[in-house]
């Protein structure tokens, strides 16, 4: 057989086997969860607050801290961010400046989240005097949340063509008129992928979090309680051996919710930028 | 050249002839894009509800030349315009104009199809609505007389909602003619509105041009010398971003002044 043919072969058995491997990975990581952790839900486990340190009851403090974390750190990072972005790539020319501003964004979103932790802490927690709460965690998770969505929502602006905003300052549509109603409809998606990996960051933590918003298993009334989210729950359940079956329980909620929030994201932001 | 041709009794009579109704008129129109100078002393006068042609080989300023009637340029970065512009006698770039006012007035279709990613519907509403109309009887209306105006209405009407994307080129540019009528322009700027197209895209499109003459100005750089001929009152031939030749097309074509306009014409070079 021709050589090239050959290779054209094996690069698309290569390909496969990757695509099947990163499959199967996600598939056994998922199902190892939902196997252990299903069996574990019920109204008692989603709706009850725990007892004796988690062994018993159910996990509704720690659901309702993490929505709580995530909602508002995204309320503080998803405007601040992308407006950042729009100011980036639509008003500002190319020069030193704005490389020093682009290579602070990467550099920021690199750096480790305990790092924030500890800014969090001395910060917000103890200088501002917010204490451990819902709030210093949620400023937090969003300064840390920030570059990852500025990034790509600057990403997503940069790849609309420039053929619509001509079109549209041609109409005689202003820059704020083009970048509200075509630009940012368009770049939406981009943004949308930003945000949730935003998302996936803010829940996925533990440390910062413990370190800024406490770990108390009260339901948090107010952005000024401490609270617990899913992720620090099921780590101390993990770590301090307290209960694994819980923990797995915890797992899959923790899925779920994630899911969840990826839907509502993507609608709130559609409904807010396609009106 | 300029003052070659100034010299020139029939040139000074057609020119006391073109002043009468005269839609837009450049004086001394010089344009730059960094050390590039694109246009050169352009002095064009053109007239109400005519198609003029803008031809000439790529490169040579004609795109330029469309960019600064509805100051389109000033997105560009480096790009410095000096000279005047007058439409209906108004100085575009002196006086106090309101740009967004200008461009409503002196809509443009570009090179390539460059419809919104939106439904067809809310393509067409686009500028009515930018320019505050919200009543969506007056929208509905808008739409349906503007693609009626495009000779796009038969086709899309029963499916007003879907993406724009969806349509063929031939009809997405006339979805775009159809959106610069929306906000009802008097002058229509046209870059090359049909390299992208095929022949009997094209042909609707110049079917369409030739409509639009009754109530529009009409300005249209072309490529295409067949084109030209077919549908313009007017060209004006461009080479290195001096104005070489304007006329009536047909004098221009079978009888050209200059030697350049005869080799560009007959194909050559460029």
């Amino acid at each position: 057989m021709d050589k090239k043919l050959i290779e054209q072969k094996i690069a698309v058995f290569l390909l496969g086997a990757c695509i099947a491997i990163t499959f199967f990975l996600l598939i056994a990581v998922i199902g190892h969860i939902l196997q252990k952790g299903l069996g574990q839900i019920s109204v008692e486990f989603l709706l009850e607050e725990p007892r004796d340190m988690g062994r018993e009851g159910g996990i509704f403090p720690t659901i309702v801290g993490t929505i709580y974390l995530v909602v508002i750190s995204l309320i503080i990072s998803v405007p601040i961010g992308v407006l950042s972005a729009i100011y980036l790539t639509e008003y500002t020319r190319k020069g030193p400046i704005l490389k020093a501003i682009r290579f602070a964004t990467e550099s920021l979103a690199g750096i480790p989240s305990i790092i924030f932790g500890l800014f969090g802490f001395t910060f917000f927690v103890i200088f501002l005097k917010l204490g451990w709460s819902v709030l210093s965690g949620s400023l937090t998770l969003a300064f840390m949340m920030l570059p990852t969505i500025v990034r790509a929502s600057e990403e997503a602006i940069k790849s609309v063509p420039d053929a619509y905003r001509l079109g549209s300052f041609a109409l005689g549509a202003t820059k704020w008129q083009t970048i509200r109603k075509v630009v940012l409809p368009t770049a939406l998606p981009g943004i949308i992928t930003g945000i949730i990996l935003g998302i996936g960051r803010a829940v996925g933590e533990t440390a910062p979090v413990i370190l800024t918003m406490g770990s108390a298993l009260r339901i948090p009334w107010t952005i000024m309680q401490p609270a617990r989210t899913m992720s620090v729950h099921l780590y101390i359940l993990a770590s301090e051996g307290i209960s694994m079956e819980k923990a797995y329980g915890t797992a899959t909620v923790l899925i779920i919710v994630v899911i969840f929030i990826n839907f509502l994201a993507n609608f709130v932001m559609r409904k807010m930028i396609s009106v | 050249m300029k003052v070659k041709l100034l010299e020139n009794d029939e040139v000074k009579k057609r020119v006391l002839q073109l002043q009468k109704n005269v839609k837009i008129k450049t004086k001394d129109l010089n344009a730059y894009y960094g050390e590039l100078h694109a246009l050169k002393d352009v002095n064009l006068q053109i007239k109400k509800h005519k198609i003029t042609a803008l031809i000439g080989p790529s490169g040579c300023g004609k795109s330029t030349f469309l960019r600064t009637l509805n100051r389109l340029n000033d997105f560009i970065e480096g790009a410095k315009v000096t000279g005047d512009v007058y439409i209906d006698g108004v100085n575009i770039y002196k006086d106090k104009v309101n740009v967004v006012a200008l461009r409503k007035k002196v809509g443009m279709v570009f090179q390539k199809p460059n419809p919104f990613p939106m439904s067809i519907y809310d393509n067409i509403a686009y500028g009515p609505r930018i320019h505050g109309i919200k009543d969506e009887k007056k929208l509905d209306e808008i739409v349906e007389r503007s693609l009626k105006g495009a000779a796009l209405w038969e086709e899309v009407k029963d499916r007003l909602g879907d993406s724009a994307l969806g349509l063929s080129g031939g009809q997405q540019q006339r979805l775009c003619i159809a959106r610069v009528l929306a906000v009802e322009p008097e002058i229509v700027l046209m870059d090359e509105p049909c390299s992208a197209l095929d022949p009997v895209s094209t042909m609707r499109i110049e079917e369409l041009i030739e409509q639009l003459r009754q109530n529009y100005t009409i300005v249209i750089v072309t490529h295409n010398m067949q084109q030209a001929g077919r549908i313009s009152d007017y060209t004006a031939f461009f080479l290195n971003g001096e104005v070489i030749e304007f006329g009536e097309t047909d004098e221009m074509f079978y009888n050209p002044r200059d030697k350049r306009t005869e080799d560009y014409i007959t194909g050559r070079f460029g």
